[in-house]
């Protein structure tokens, strides 16, 4: 068997002192798990080594650590492919999650950053009146739609790698959002509209997200937290018109609107369209976005400033010369009975299949 | 102090079910887990649920099913409460939002599975275990006030007042090692299985039969130990579980040869017999030379159309790719039969009740008995939350007319001094991990599949030594912060109790039924044997045997052919 060196980072909660780094030499053969080297290094060397696991088969969700620097069930990363990654001569590094307090060595505190979040979304099912008397009668591929987030294992490796809790830890975040939308999406669910209110209108809550991707690639069970914040997003705004306090609703359409005008994005139009409904310049923009805009006059003057925008820019705005391309995209979109769901990864991974989503994993692309 | 009317131990599928039965009969509820309970092992139940729910089908079918597939060992009036049952409870968690799997009607729909007669099983995928923890959890939520979780608290004894009824249980808190008296009217147990004694196992680290190790040692009888199942599905060496849904979707089983060999063991079921049945099958291959050099046969997933795979088997597909390098919907997958499941357990009746006053058991833990000698595939879900129901139901009962009970001894203290003891103890004794490794070894080795006296003798010895090596084992972590160094030691002597009662059981049983194959008596012999083995613990530690009838309603034994 071969063998590896795990660099794993300690923390000893009861010494008072910072955490540390151990090294181990273990031997473990290159398609077994990181995890069956930490539990050979916990079980020879040193049984103080914390780390949660349990069912070493990727359904438990107990492991999530980090693995040379990125998040990942240490049960289901090979050791020969993690020791290749970390390039000849270095150690396998694991460390605990981010975004979250360590409890002890690779063990983190999930509650406050996962459990509670999770628990907002208002996590059970809702239905509309009395159950019925057999089972709710419902499309089948509902079920298989929603199943891609019930496929979620709460391990938190979405909300360890999130860059959007790294700077608004009160974000709600892209596991309890994906729970958020197995409600969402599931017919049996009476308070859709409610929920999509409820989310949108929090500051935090689903337009916090910042289309890093970083949630869909360290997923393990591929859910695709993202894709499931973009369907709560899609919904809310094109079939409940939610108007929310960050303005989502209004920068996503503003943003649309403009492309399909010019072909490309026209910045300086981009902020008071998001707000009003027109150009601020040409007087088009409804009053009481007037006091919004006001208070986005700092972005405004950075733009100026970093030239991003000039006033000749904002009143001649360059057109797209041969729109034909775009055109045809606004076309082939408005023509599909079904919304098509304008979610780079699942359409450009399968747009044929239906379960397309939840069965192509973002590690086979 | 926490006090509840009844209290819950395990997380699961069963406890879950119980704590919330409970709750909704009225009693205050504790539910107390060693892990976070969406941790829990009844994620890994990946096929099904059976219910017979379809209106051409009917709750005698399936109760027959099940009956047979216990080899005649499962008591016939608890089969019969699960059976008839089971519709409702599917329908039930069909409302709370499990998102079972519909036919082109939007209706529920089916997919076969082992041993069954009829298309009965329901899912979600492959992750139906885990599609309804994840639901049930959904409810612990919404129910919190009338729900007290205790997350990642570890059980150590069971308490009794001096009347020798159940009064609650002595629990540390894992995160900072403190160490609590819960005292409660009823207790649940609802620990699940103990597969770790054997390695390879499907199951996951945390079952290690603490339960069935805690009632035992408070007094509680064990039943129909011996049965322990191979699952037939299993990757060799890391011990992992193939759903048999992908056999119930199409899939074929071949030996080195190209053989389909089931052809041989069960013509009419096929790839679909009985669990035993089939791990039996491949084993024979296996040892008679027809299998692969790496001890395995292969399980052929390709003749299942591949949109159905990404469709109903796509933790398969992940289990495959990640864990084996095998893409199943191109190339067939080696297996071989694995240690999967216990069918014995901590003996009750059909309300859950133990022979402990005021003590229950629900889920892989007990043993109602309604799996007998051999469970079917899609039966244990049914099973975790029948009779967890059944039992917090009963529970909240029985609580409503009684008042506190209080711990009659020094039990606090006494847990605490043995948790202390062993974290202070220098090193001397061997290691956790080292005695683990030699009782999984031994188990698997001569209590598997195939098993003969002089074999289990061997066990039994090595299993004995290895108890009293357990007494000294030494800890390296000296904290209190999430010791599991400390919680690892303890596990390994509930596991040892556990092997202990297994073996002992296999070896009383001379005959050949259900999971039990003695190789020195190969036949059943039902003039002798359709009895139920009773262990209880004797003074020494050591199991002492009686045994109890077989309940039988309305079906004789036959000859059992798939």
């Amino acid at each position: 068997m071969p063998d590896y060196k795990l660099k794993i980072r300690r923390f000893d909660p009861e010494s008072g002192g910072a955490a540390y780094w151990s090294e181990y030499d273990v031997q473990v053969d290159s398609e077994r798990s990181v995890l069956k080297g930490i539990l050979d290094a916990r079980d020879r060397q040193d049984g103080s080594i914390g780390i949660r696991c349990s069912c070493q088969a990727a359904i438990c969700g107990s492991c999530a650590v980090r693995i040379n620097g990125k998040t990942a069930l240490a049960c289901n990363t090979a050791i020969g492919e993690a020791a290749a990654k970390a390039g000849p001569g270095n150690p396998i590094v694991v460390e605990p999650m981010n975004n979250m307090p360590v409890i002890k060595d690779l063990i983190v505190d999930m509650d406050a950053v996962h459990w509670k979040k999770v628990q907002r979304v208002v996590p059970w099912l809702l239905p509309e009146g009395p159950p019925p008397e057999r089972e709710h009668i419902v499309p089948a591929e509902s079920m298989i739609d929603i199943t891609q987030s019930m496929a979620c294992i709460q391990c938190g490796a979405c909300v360890g790698a999130c860059l959007a809790l790294e700077v608004d830890d009160e974000f709600v975040g892209p596991a309890a959002l994906a729970k958020a939308y197995r409600f969402v999406g599931d017919p049996r669910d009476g308070q859709e509209a409610e929920r999509l209110k409820d989310l949108a209108e929090d500051p935090h809550g689903m337009y916090d997200c910042t289309h890093c991707f970083a949630c869909i690639e360290v997923c393990p069970k591929d859910v695709a937290p993202m894709s499931q914040i973009m369907r709560l997003r899609r919904r809310a705004t094109n079939d409940f018109e939610i108007k929310d306090r960050n303005n989502g609703y209004g920068h996503e359409k503003a943003f649309v609107n403009i492309v399909e005008k010019y072909g490309t994005l026209h910045e300086a139009q981009l902020l008071p369209r998001s707000f009003g409904d027109g150009s601020l310049i040409k007087g088009q923009t409804e009053p009481g976005a007037v006091r919004e805009l006001i208070q986005n006059l700092p972005t405004v003057v950075n733009g100026l400033k970093s030239g991003k925008v000039s006033p000749v820019k904002a009143l001649y705005h360059h057109k797209l010369p041969d729109q034909r391309n775009v055109k045809k995209i606004f076309e082939e979109i408005e023509s599909k009975d079904e919304r098509l769901e304008l979610n780079l990864y699942i359409v450009a991974e399968n747009s044929a299949e239906e379960e397309g989503a939840m069965a192509e994993g973002s590690q086979e692309s | 102090m926490p006090q509840h009317d009844v209290l819950v131990i395990g997380a699961g599928l069963a406890g879950q079910r119980a704590a919330l039965a409970a709750a909704e009969g009225g009693a205050s509820v504790g539910i107390i887990s060693k892990v976070h309970p969406v941790r829990s092992h009844s994620n890994a139940a990946q096929g099904g649920i059976n219910a017979a729910l379809n209106p051409e089908d009917s709750w005698e079918s399936h109760a027959f099913d099940t009956v047979k597939g216990s080899d005649y060992l499962g008591d016939q009036d608890a089969i019969e409460i699960m059976c008839r049952e089971a519709p409702e409870e599917i329908l039930h968690l069909e409302h709370l939002g499990v998102t079972f799997h519909r036919n082109e009607q939007g209706k529920l729909g089916t997919r076969a599975f082992g041993g069954a007669s009829a298309a009965r099983t329901y899912y979600v995928a492959d992750i139906t275990g885990q599609a309804i923890l994840h639901v049930l959890y959904e409810q612990l939520m919404k129910f919190s006030d009338s729900v007290e979780r205790f997350e990642e608290w570890f059980t150590t004894a069971l308490v009794k007042d001096d009347t020798g009824r159940i009064a609650g249980a002595v629990t540390r808190n894992i995160r900072d090692g403190s160490i609590e008296l819960f005292t409660a009217k009823t207790v649940i147990l609802a620990t699940g299985g103990n597969g770790q004694i054997f390695d390879p196992s499907t199951n996951a680290l945390i079952c290690t039969g603490d339960g069935i190790a805690q009632a035992y040692r408070a007094g509680a009888t064990l039943m129909d130990m011996e049965m322990i199942q191979y699952h037939p599905t299993t990757l060799a060496g890391i011990g992992l579980l193939i759903t048999e849904g992908a056999r119930g979707e199409g899939a074929h089983l071949y030996n080195a040869n190209g053989e389909r060999f089931m052809e041989k063991y069960a013509p009419n079921k096929m790839e679909l017999a009985s669990r035993d049945v089939v791990s039996r099958a491949e084993q024979t291959e296996i040892d008679e030379g027809r299998g692969f050099p790496d001890g395995t046969v292969a399980l052929d997933i390709t003749v299942v159309p591949k949109q159905r795979i990404h469709e109903a088997l796509r933790e398969i597909v992940m289990v495959g790719r990640d864990f084996a390098g095998v893409d199943i919907t191109r190339e067939p997958i080696h297996i071989k039969p694995g240690n999967h499941y216990v069918m014995g357990g901590v003996k009750t009746n059909v309300d859950g009740e133990t022979d402990v006053p005021g003590l229950y058991a629900a889920g892989e833990c007990a043993c109602v008995s309604v799996h007998g000698g051999n469970r079917l595939g899609a039966n244990s879900l049914l099973d975790t939350l029948i009779f967890g129901r059944r039992s917090g139901a009963h529970a909240a009962r029985v609580a409503k007319g009684m008042s506190m009970p209080t711990p009659a001894g020094e039990d606090l203290g006494r847990e605490r001094a043995m948790i202390d003891g062993i974290v202070g103890r220098d090193r001397t004794g061997r290691r956790v991990s080292e005695i683990r490794a030699e009782m999984g070894a031994v188990m698997d080795k001569h209590c598997a599949v195939f098993r003969d006296e002089q074999g289990l003798n061997i066990a039994l010895e090595t299993v004995k030594r290895l108890r009293e090596e357990a007494k000294t084992v030494s800890v390296d972590d000296k904290g209190s912060v999430f010791n599991q160094d400390v919680l690892g030691a303890l596990e390994l002597q509930y596991m040892l109790d556990n092997a202990e009662c297994i073996v002992a059981g296999a070896i009383e049983r001379k005959e050949s039924r259900g999971a039990q194959f003695r190789t020195d008596y190969p036949e059943r012999n039902d003039e002798e044997w359709i009895k139920h083995i009773d262990l209880a613990a004797g003074d020494d530690g050591s199991p002492e045997i009686s045994y109890s009838e077989v309940t039988m309603t309305q079906w004789e034994p036959q000859e059992r052919k798939y």
